[in-house]
């Protein structure tokens, strides 16, 4: 079954459009990379699904079941993200524990200390981070607490904004790692935005390139290994990087 | 080499904290001539404190010590203020990391460039007007006229970072420290600002200090390259000859990077036991 589905998605912020009719089908338990340079809509695709950005037309489905508009509870618990910046993402007044408690009281679910505990085990924190504020934690320990709190609710899809762009590189490998292990485990699915096509290599299954709010060209991570993408755009961003 | 440009020696900046002070800069040294040195480390490394002690921006209750930091034989740590303010732009400039917090919001492109310049000297105003346009020319801006009377919020971060550079390089420093100048841009936008950067310090014979996380990055554009960690060089090395590094550091930077046709399953993090000690 397809994990997310999306159809002529054409996304706004107020006048301006910033997607224009994007088509994609990312099947459960796929990793599929959207690349692109700043301002190409893939982080408001991103936002789309996750209900961030609500002036959108088309069809946007999860599992099989269309988004409406709103917020929307069943989304939410099957379709998380992972934003950016851990410095900014995480409530600063919030403990940890109140931070990765705050879901399950939102959707009712009880367990909560020990449901706390299992998600930190699972990111690789220690306990002892659990009733600690963000700003006495590393930026890779707060990603690891970003990543957390978008599990807590075990959803099926991840949505990752550039979730390595923030670190230093010995710290993105370890949440590299992190986030491929939890994908094996739980056998989640990623639709992940970045612009560093090593990371992509690293961790997706496939790629999609975009360019002014469109899809230019989709292709097989084997296709990027080989360094045969098709479109001329796509051959420029993997010669930046190779350069 | 000719005479060096910049001399470093024994170089320590440290902060107070409840519990004495922490030296996060220990005992740096080394040479810089009309070449282009890059440092390399992680976050906390003390790489930034190392370029802005150089240019003396530590403020208290900061402390910067060192047996030696001189600037073309001019001895940093001995300038005042008032003396440190002809040397900073005009002699030794700094591109900073983010175009978004590091342009005045309220001036428009062309005045931030033209204080710059006249700040340090005297220049009538079609001369001024003159060497902005040319400027920003340089640094590759298309449409310089319309460009120089935009405001920063309206300009995208590669180009709000090629307007640094321009405000940076036009009153014609010797020594140009650029601290992680593209780690708030994309990719694509990486290679051109940096090859702009390479292209003008080579043209002009200056010298380049350029700091950043990004071994890759660094050992593209600099000669030199050295490795900091925990506040000191852990290794030395031409650029060329990075992937012959010793330092289990440097090798554990080098190997936790993905490649662009990755076959590793899991990326090696670093032990950070190993070199606790040096």
């Amino acid at each position: 079954m397809s994990a997310l589905t999306l159809k002529n998605l054409d996304i706004s912020y107020g006048d301006t459009k910033v997607v224009h009719g994007v088509n994609l089908d990312v099947p459960e338990g796929e990793s599929f990379a959207l690349v692109g340079e700043s301002g190409s809509g893939k982080s408001t695709i991103l936002r789309a699904i996750a209900g961030l950005a609500p002036e959108w037309t088309g069809e946007i489905s999860v599992l099989g079941k269309p988004r409406t508009h709103g917020v929307d509870r069943n989304v939410s618990r099957t379709v998380q993200m992972v934003f950016q910046d851990p410095y900014g993402s995480l409530h600063p007044r919030k403990t940890i524990d109140s931070a990765l408690s705050e879901p399950l009281a939102i959707h009712g679910i009880g367990n909560r200390g020990e449901r706390v505990e299992a998600v930190l085990k699972q990111v690789g924190l220690d306990q002892r981070f659990r009733f600690r504020f963000p700003h006495q934690l590393s930026g890779g320990q707060r990603q690891r607490v970003a990543i957390a709190r978008a599990l807590m609710l075990e959803p099926k899809v991840l949505l990752l904004d550039e979730p390595t762009s923030a670190l230093d590189v010995s710290v993105q490998a370890e949440i590299l790692n992190l986030l491929k292990r939890l994908r094996r485990e739980q056998n989640l699915t990623f639709l992940m935005v970045t612009h560093n096509l090593p990371v992509v290599s690293f961790l997706c299954d496939r790629l999609a390139v975009m360019r002014h709010g469109r899809i230019v060209e989709i292709a097989d991570v084997a296709q990027l290994k080989q360094g045969d993408l098709k479109e001329p755009y796509s051959r420029e961003l993997l010669a930046a990087t190779a350069a | 080499m000719s005479a060096p440009l910049l001399e470093v020696e024994n170089l320590r900046v440290s902060f107070p904290t409840h519990s004495g002070r922490v030296e996060v800069v220990k005992g740096l040294s080394f040479t810089l001539g009309r070449e282009r040195l890059g440092i390399v480390g992680e976050s906390g490394s003390g790489k930034s404190m190392t370029g802005r002690s150089i240019l003396k921006l530590i403020r208290k209750p900061g402390e910067v010590i060192a047996d030696k930091l001189r600037f073309e034989g001019i001895d940093i740590l001995d300038q005042n203020e008032k003396q440190m303010r002809a040397i900073r732009g005009a002699r030794i400039s700094m591109v900073m990391q983010d175009p978004k917090f590091s342009l005045n919001p309220v001036m428009t492109v062309g005045e931030q460039i033209a204080e710059a310049l006249v700040t340090h000297q005297k220049l009538g105003r079609k001369e001024v007007q003159q060497r902005i346009l040319d400027m920003l020319v340089a640094v590759r801006i298309n449409d310089p006229e319309r460009v120089a009377k935009l405001y920063p919020h309206e300009v995208s971060g590669g180009m709000g970072q090629r307007i640094m550079i321009a405000m940076m390089l036009i009153p014609e420093p010797e020594l140009l420290i650029a601290d992680e100048p593209t780690s708030a841009l994309d990719v694509s936008v990486q290679a051109q600002v940096l090859d702009i950067i390479d292209d003008l310090v080579t043209r002009k014979g200056m010298g380049l200090i350029l700091i950043s996380h990004d071994l890759a990055l660094v050992s593209r554009y600099c000669d030199r390259i050295l490795v900091m960690n925990a506040g000191r060089v852990v290794e030395e090395c031409a650029a060329g000859q990075l992937d012959k590094a010793q330092h289990p550091y440097t090798r554990g930077l080098l190997a936790a990077m993905p490649v662009i046709d990755e076959t590793r399953d899991e990326l090696p993090v670093l032990d950070r036991t190993q070199w606790a000690g040096t």
